[in-house]
């Protein structure tokens, strides 16, 4: 589909939250859009044209998806899922897994209750803020020389563990154990790990956050047992990636496979799509330097789950803080899927997208098995956060994947003209709520008006069968990068 | 673009455009060069407000691409990578492009988060929306989507 057409009298409902693309020109296989048809009548026209794209690229498997929190990215939607054959050409795509590599969400448990932090709740949040490096701009404690930070680069959270930061007991609750396996830091930059070299341990900035959240409505009291969900206690939840290096692999990369993919004979519709073959040199250099970009998320979000347990134990000593769960949402990971009656792996891109193996998968933690993976949604500082867990079906669905977020329904600069960051920490502060962050301006961008409704989104991918809600979260203290 | 942000002088400006939950920039000149420059300031202010950065530093930059296009993203990815490896920011700069290079200065100082508030770190420039034309008039107009 090109630019200018209209999408909306393709599209056919095939399930009450589910709306089929049917292929046309070079798409090889069809899209499909989860949403109810609010969420969808409202979707960017841009995203049709993004998911039919995606769909034209070679050795595409079954269809090309969109959660029902997609957006207009760059190349992919944001909330875009597609996976890729090797054995039918299939490419792996720089653009498909976006600059932030592995962003995600980790929640640990506290076993607080609400007053126990009501009662320390400002001193607490002013010891987080302190401690949790935050904004444009900022350095970690942790500066890595060459050889650290290749060690980093293979280990990911292991090797943070090993350095004193978390406990073991924290990498099974990791995607991947924790260390993403197949990582080469010689294919990482040194131009990327110069950008990284005092970014370690640091949140970001932009939606990246901290949050102290109280858990509300349980919705799946089985799960949320499971999950160590109680209503009336507190998590602490940690939205951020891969930091400076993640964003130079995807910068170099997205760069090397524009360029190179008319000589591996792929037509790019829109260049942003940059990809390279599963099987070619460049495609193996990046798959290999993504995967470090993943351990180096993964040691990120392990380094400040560290520094927050620092926090919470000279306020709070009787806390333990557990990690849950930790989700990556823009990846490329090879995966076993059923095809046809078959199995096949397959390089699953998630952009914006959250991995949501059901009950049984055996990548999941003996102690998650019979539940599924926690889906950890993350919220917009005022609204609510999700807690939700995969299904079985899910693997048929979109292979195992969920949505992310709330997605954003306002720009950043239009946000900047309907609010002030002062009012909206003010705003937020009477609802209970405190805000801390350096950038007033930031605040005003990321106002929680400026993201969809998170509720509906959620409530969109249950209905969908993508994942089952277990819990809600609504936020206490938000640190903000 | 009516709800645009913009900043005017003579043929040089630069503004942006909404994309989603990134930045579309845009940058405007009487030269490709001045055009260059402009939308690098649009780059600065989807982070701060460029008038509050001193132009007391100078970082020169030197890139190179087979085309006007590919080039621009090089020119503004190698200010991100400036920004983020010197903890600086921007707001002056000045381009001389000799068929595939670019030659680039930039001023600017060490972020001063009081001071310049600065709302979000460029993660990178995208190909998204990605243009550099000259217009019937002479003058020179580049567009490109960054992601923050």
């Amino acid at each position: 589909m090109r630019e200018g057409e209209l999408p909306w009298s393709q599209l056919e409902q095939i399930g009450s939250a589910e709306w089929r693309l049917p292929p046309t020109g070079p798409m090889r296989v069809p899209g499909v859009i989860f949403g109810n048809r609010k969420i969808v009548e409202a979707l960017d026209e841009k995203v049709f044209e993004q998911v039919a794209n995606v769909a034209a690229l070679p050795g595409i498997v079954k269809a090309s998806y969109a959660m029902p929190d997609a957006h207009w990215g760059y190349g992919f939607p944001i909330g875009g899922v597609a996976a890729f054959d090797p054995d039918s050409d299939g490419v792996v795509s720089a653009g498909g897994v976006g600059f932030d590599i592995s962003c995600g969400v980790r929640t640990l448990l506290t076993g607080l209750d609400v007053a126990a932090i009501e009662a320390v709740k400002r001193p607490l949040a002013d010891a987080l803020f302190a401690r949790i490096p935050a904004g444009v701009g900022s350095t970690g404690e942790v500066t890595l020389s060459s050889a650290e930070m290749d060690a980093m680069l293979v280990g990911g959270g292991v090797w943070a563990v090993a350095q004193g930061f978390g406990d073991a007991a924290d990498l099974e609750r990791v995607e991947e154990h924790g260390c993403m396996p197949g990582a080469s830091p010689e294919c990482v930059s040194e131009r990327a790990k110069t950008r990284q070299r005092k970014e370690t341990g640091t949140l970001g900035s932009g939606n990246h956050y901290l949050e102290v959240q109280a858990i509300g409505e349980i919705f799946d009291p089985a799960a949320a047992a499971a999950f160590g969900l109680v209503r009336g206690q507190v998590v602490v939840t940690i939205h951020c990636g891969s930091r400076g290096l993640g964003h130079q692999v995807g910068t170099e990369f997205l760069r090397d496979m524009a360029a190179a993919a008319a000589t591996y004979g792929i037509d790019l519709p829109d260049r942003e799509l940059a990809c390279a073959p599963i099987r070619s040199a460049l495609g193996d250099r990046y798959l290999k330097a993504m995967r470090a970009a993943i351990n180096c998320a993964l040691a990120n979000r392990q380094v400040l789950t560290h520094l927050t347990r620092e926090v919470f134990s000279a306020l709070l000593p009787a806390a333990h803080l557990p990690l849950l769960f930790d989700v990556s949402h823009n990846t490329c990971k090879v995966e076993t899927h059923e095809i046809d009656g078959g199995t096949r792996q397959l390089y699953v891109h998630r952009k914006g997208a959250t991995r949501a193996f059901g009950p049984g998968h055996p990548d999941l933690p003996a102690a998650l098995r019979d539940t599924g993976q926690p889906v950890l949604i993350g919220g917009s500082m005022g609204t609510a956060s999700y807690v939700l867990a995969g299904t079985i079906e899910s693997a048929g669905l979109a292979f195992s994947s969920a949505c992310h977020g709330a997605g954003r329904q306002m720009s950043r600069h239009q946000a900047r003209k309907h609010w002030r960051g002062r009012a909206v920490v003010d705003e937020l502060a009477d609802r209970g709520v405190i805000i801390c962050s350096p950038s007033a301006r930031g605040v005003a961008e990321e106002a929680p008006g400026a993201y969809k409704d998170v509720t509906a989104v959620v409530d969109a991918t249950a209905r969908a069968g993508l994942a089952r809600k277990v819990a809600r979260l609504r936020p206490l203290i938000c640190i903000k990068g | 673009m009516s709800d645009a942000l913009s900043h005017r002088k003579g043929h040089n400006r630069w503004e942006h455009f909404p994309h989603g939950a990134d930045a579309g920039l845009r940058g405007f000149g009487a030269t490709r060069e001045a055009a260059f420059a402009q939308i690098a300031c649009a780059l600065i202010a989807a982070i701060t407000d460029p008038p509050e950065v001193s132009p007391i530093e100078r970082v020169t930059v030197t890139c190179s691409a087979p085309d006007d296009e590919t080039l621009l993203v090089e020119w503004l990815n190698a200010i991100v990578f400036e920004m983020a490896v010197r903890g600086m920011l921007f707001s002056r700069f000045a381009v001389q492009i000799s068929g595939t290079e670019l030659q680039g200065e930039a001023w600017g100082e060490p972020i001063d988060v009081e001071k310049h508030q600065p709302a979000a770190e460029v993660k990178g420039v995208t190909y998204t929306a990605l243009k550099v034309q000259q217009r019937s008039d002479g003058t020179w107009f580049c567009q490109c989507v960054a992601d923050v």
